[in-house]
């Protein structure tokens, strides 16, 4: 991703940086589309980044 | 990525919108910043940590969590002194790479994009609604995200648990379900669908960290209707964790303890005391939805969530604006996940003229020819890491010490090897010193192997002509009390290194093409949505439906529990399909066979029948299982057997009929008949929707009818909540079982007799009946024979098993083939809907980007020694290994494009012919000798 001063075409914009909005920015991008992820904290992660483990396979959540 | 960011406007229709932002000033130079953590250590002052909901103390300037992207430290204005009160700066000359510039002004951006994805999350219930059981007011009383937190290792109390009023460990814990949902106090009618998860897992690991605490849990429906979810439930149950169906009024605290005050079913009120207790809170819509609608014009549900439609649930109000996660409606992370992936297939076929002319190529230089004949020369680079590394560890002693090593042409030491200005500098080293493999000793390969890798390509070295030592995870900080071991140590491995990166080759970077078509096995909705999807992006599908007609499922259906009406969703979309230039249909098919590998797949369809039976080969590069379920039918409660007994969607049918009696004047439901337990063991997830959609129905048709709904846990996850909410309201009655009293179905005469054991009044109860409707559940159709044809994985229940239950869970473990609808598990329309487009998108992927790249670091067969045993073809969990024939004998060959260079051939190959790429026999060999060696001169220095 990295920053792009140039307005480019072919863009999306994603609203949130957690999960949801991560998942959706690879997958933008693997389906050959520029994306600005936008999220309002410091950092991506959302709430997953907070989590322990995840139901039910008591996984690892980072 | 663009963090720290307002969104402010957004300006523009479908395929050119402006969105304007405004990006908060982070204070830090994001591209100086190392994270190394000393400002932090000298920052004067306190700031509440939110990263751990409040419960430790961070400093205005901080980092959230060592793995934070970016990984670049942040000042909190609100609390910096220099930004609040013009003092302080201590943080400034701190800072080695000079990376603080409290000069950064808020700096407004214009985004010109095509579309526009929103996933903005979820908000929490406020605190208000937490009041009633003492929340704010008694320290043992917590949220569950702030548990979360707690019994996290790399959390505030590293993991351990104790209570906030004395610092005991609790002996006793409550989970208090529903906190903020299902509650119309605070206006949440909507169950948050996760929590029930939450809870279980925390009361999971509470007894993992001490297996003497006594955990309740007080529910009122426990809602594990999730692939598999139940199972964990069952874990809880055997494990000793208690699960209350009552209703908690208040909790108030009592001496040391908490005391809750809870009803249950039968109208008991109870009182229990407890050392802890965590409150089950719910997801609400976020705090800035609001504004989004606002902004983007996209209507909000009665919730504040996004609103969308069962037929297109990810799309929003607003062409070109698409919705995923928690803001579409609570829901857990593979739902989110899933949602992003189909998300992003729609966004991409708004975007579809303009793919591929935003994204960057970067180019390299030409690799240099690196050959056996070549003299090696290694360049070895230990990292400080500030003083991550360099406070334990004797850098400059362990790089000397690396100098006199055989094969070293150059060594050198780094503040930060990772750093835009040490990245060049080792560009320039390995072009002047003539390097030909690079080792470097710093952190931990998973983290920064790949940027290590790229600086080598940038130089024009083959990537693979690199060995990283991690001498911080496995040396400072492992061995933080004894410097001078963790040196020792450092050495030792980076001798190791050395000594293998002298036998280490450039390895090709290998590509396959990819055959831009895909095979949609299974014409239902799930298949149908994947393969117009598909169709929508520009690729060729072949559609196999078993059946003579496209359809599956939804042709059983007449309506929605939202309301819609499915006959005329199902007529647009089969028409779409048929008229699809991309999309070939074959009925009355089956696949008869497959073989091949992402990206070139070639199947055999059989297709027609009797004399019309014919063979068709089609070659693709992906396959979508959409394969469907159909509904169980039980030998039980006189199903079959007695004509009022009829399955939930029979009685669909007669609803949507005309007859006159059609909505009979008593009924009685059955939930959960042949389901959780009885012959199949999983919970079908629709099944009690389907339920409260027929009481629904007969009460419009007949408002008098009787009708009783006899359960074990009502699983109207969501929104239909409201739906199970409005059931109640119109006088349907709904009485839980427990699975030791089922109810019993007997014929008689012309009506049918139920005899169960009412819970509420706690009485045996026989009634007769007009009609008995079963609520059947969901079986997967005909995946164990395609798990075979394919090599797919099945669950105990025989849905297919996705790669990753959380992370890629419409993926196969297969590369190339993607699950979707009912063959994967039971669930309802809309998720099948969201999860097809989600394969479709994933499908996508190869096909857009027209070859898969493989990882060097794959098998290979060295077909003399191979002697044709098998073994390696019968141990690859991939598939990946093939047996082929040369000349007159069997040998094994591996399949690139399909390997994960798991290792587990090579390991096991009784003649040593498969070496893994960068991990051959001979370097890990000489990596052991080298640790070796140094034993030896330890010996013989001490003899």
């Amino acid at each position: 991703m990295g920053k792009a001063m140039i307005q480019r075409e072919g863009a999306v914009m994603i609203l949130g940086g957690g999960i949801a909005g991560i998942q959706a920015a690879l997958d933008m991008t693997d389906l050959g589309y520029y994306v600005y992820l936008v999220e309002k904290s410091p950092a991506v992660g959302g709430v997953m980044a907070k989590l322990d483990k995840t139901f039910p396979t008591n996984d690892c959540s980072l | 990525m663009i963090t720290n960011a307002d969104f402010l406007a957004l300006e523009g229709k479908l395929g050119n919108f402006t969105a304007k932002l405004n990006i908060r000033p982070r204070y830090i130079d994001a591209d100086a910043c190392t994270a190394c953590g000393l400002c932090t250590q000298y920052c004067p002052k306190h700031h509440s940590d939110s990263y751990n909901e409040g419960l430790a103390v961070t400093r205005p300037i901080h980092i959230d969590y060592a793995q934070a992207v970016p990984a670049t430290y942040y000042i909190d204005p609100a609390s910096c002194m220099y930004v609040q009160h013009d003092t302080c700066q201590i943080c400034v000359p701190v800072c080695q790479s000079h990376a603080i510039n409290f000069n950064q002004q808020p700096e407004p951006r214009d985004l010109k994009v095509g579309a526009v994805i929103l996933s903005p999350g979820f908000g929490k219930i406020a605190s208000e609604t937490l009041e009633k059981f003492s929340y704010g007011k008694h320290p043992d009383v917590v949220t569950a995200y702030e548990y979360e937190r707690m019994t996290t290792a790399s959390g505030p109390f590293l993991g351990e648990i104790r209570c906030f009023s004395d610092g005991r460990h609790p002996k006793s814990m409550a989970f208090i379900q529903c906190v903020g949902s299902r509650d119309l106090g605070c206006d949440n009618g909507y169950c948050s669908s996760v929590c029930c998860m939450y809870a279980i897992k925390e009361a999971l690991v509470t007894k993992e960290h001490d297996p003497e605490v006594d955990i309740t849990i007080y529910y009122m429906d426990i809602r594990t209707q999730g692939k598999d979810f139940d199972a964990a439930r069952e874990r809880a149950e055997a494990i000793g964790i208690k699960f209350v169906r009552a209703k908690v009024a208040d909790v108030t605290p009592w001496d040391n303890h908490l005391k809750l005050t809870y009803s249950t079913l039968d109208g008991q009120h109870k009182f229990d005391a407890h050392d802890m207790v965590v409150l089950s809170v719910g997801l609400e819509s976020p705090k800035d939805a609001g504004k989004i609608s606002e902004i983007t014009k996209i209507e909000l549900n009665q919730y504040d969530f996004c609103k969308t439609e069962t037929f297109t649930p990810l799309q929003t109000t607003e062409d070109g604006i698409v919705v995923a996660g928690a803001f579409q409606g609570p829901k857990d992370i593979p739902e989110s996940v899933t949602q992003s992936s189909g998300a992003a297939i729609l966004a991409s076929t708004v975007l579809k003229k303009q793919r591929g002319r935003g994204t960057v190529n970067k180019e390299y230089p030409d690799e240099l020819a690196v050959t056996d004949e070549d003299e090696v020369r290694i360049g070895v680079f230990v990292c400080h890491c500030g003083i991550n590394i360099s406070s334990v560890v004797d850098c400059p002693e362990v790089a000397e010490n690396a100098g006199g090593m055989e094969n070293v042409a150059y060594y050198t030491e780094n503040l930060y090897s990772c750093s835009q200005d040490a990245q060049e500098q080792i560009k320039q080293t390995i072009k002047d010193k003539k390097l030909n493999r690079v080792v470097i000793a710093a952190c931990s390969p998973r983290t920064h192997e790949p940027l290590f890798q790229e600086t080598l390509k940038d130089a024009g070295l083959n990537r693979n002509l690199f060995e990283m030592v991690n001498i911080r995870d496995q040396c400072s900080w492992v061995h933080a009390n004894d410097p001078e071991a963790a040196t020792e140590k450092s050495k030792d491995l980076v001798r190791m290194a050395v000594s293998k990166a002298a036998h280490i080759q450039p390895l090709p970077e290998q590509t396959v093409p990819v055959i831009p078509k895909a095979l949609v096995l299974g014409g239902g909705i799930a298949g149908m949505t994947a393969a117009l999807s598909l169709a929508d992006q520009g690729f060729y599908s072949v559609l196999v439906e078993k059946s003579s007609k496209i359809g599956g499922n939804l042709q059983n259906l007449k309506n929605t529990l939202a309301g819609d009406e499915t006959a005329g969703y199902l007529k647009t979309l089969t028409a779409k399909v048929k008229r699809s230039k991309n999309i070939d249909i074959v009925t009355d098919a089956v696949l008869a066979q497959t073989n091949g590998f992402i990206g070139n797949f070639s199947s055999v369809i059989e297709s027609g029948k009797g004399k019309k039976k014919k063979e068709q080969t089609y070659d693709h590069g992906v396959i979508v299982v959409a394969t469907g379920g159909y509904e169980h039918r039980p030998d039980l409660y006189q199903l079959g057997k007695s004509k009022k007994v009829v399955t939930q969607r029979e009685l669909e049918t007669k609803l949507a009929g005309r007859a006159k009696n059609r909505a009979p004047d008593s009924i009685v439901m059955i939930q959960c008949a042949g389901s959780r337990g009885e012959d199949l063991n999983y919970c079908s997830k629709v099944c009690c929707n389907h339920a409260i959609k027929n009481t629904l129905k007969i009460k419009e048709i007949n408002p008098d009818s009787q009708i009783i709904v006899l359960y074990r846990d009502m699983r109207t996850y969501g929104f239909a909540e409201d739906a199970y909410l409005e059931a109640r309201k119109k006088g349907v009655i709904f009485i839980p079982y427990e699975v030791g009293r089922r109810p019993v179905v007997t014929s008689k005469g012309a009506k049918v007799q139920v005899d169960f054991f009412d819970t509420i009044m706690q009485e045996e109860v026989s009634m007769t009946t007009d009609l008995v409707a079963l609520s059947v559940g969901i079986v997967p159709d005909g995946t164990d024979e395609l798990s075979k044809m394919l090599k797919l994985p099945v669950t105990a229940s025989g849905f297919f098993l996705e790669a990753h239950v959380t992370l890629r869970p419409v993926e196969a473990a297969v590369d190339g083939v993607y699950i979707c609808g009912l063959a994967h598990a039971p669930k309802p329309v809309e998720e099948t809907i969201a999860q097809a487009q989600a394969a479709a998108a994933k499908a996508a992927m190869p096909l857009v980007k027209r070859y898969v790249t493989v990882d060097p670091i794959v098998s290979s067969v060295e077909q003399d020694k191979c002697i044709g045993c098998g073994i390696c073809v019968s141990l690859c969990p991939y598939g990946a290994i093939q047996m082929e024939k040369v000349g007159k004998k069997r040998k094994a060959r591996t399949v690139s494009a399909s390997c994960k260079a798991c290792g587990i051939c090579s390991a096991r190959c009784p003649t040593f012919a498969i070496s893994m790429g960068g991990f051959t026999n001979e370097q890990l060999t000489s990596q052991i000798e080298a640790f070796g060696n140094n034993v030896a001169s330890e010996k013989v220095m001490a003899s």
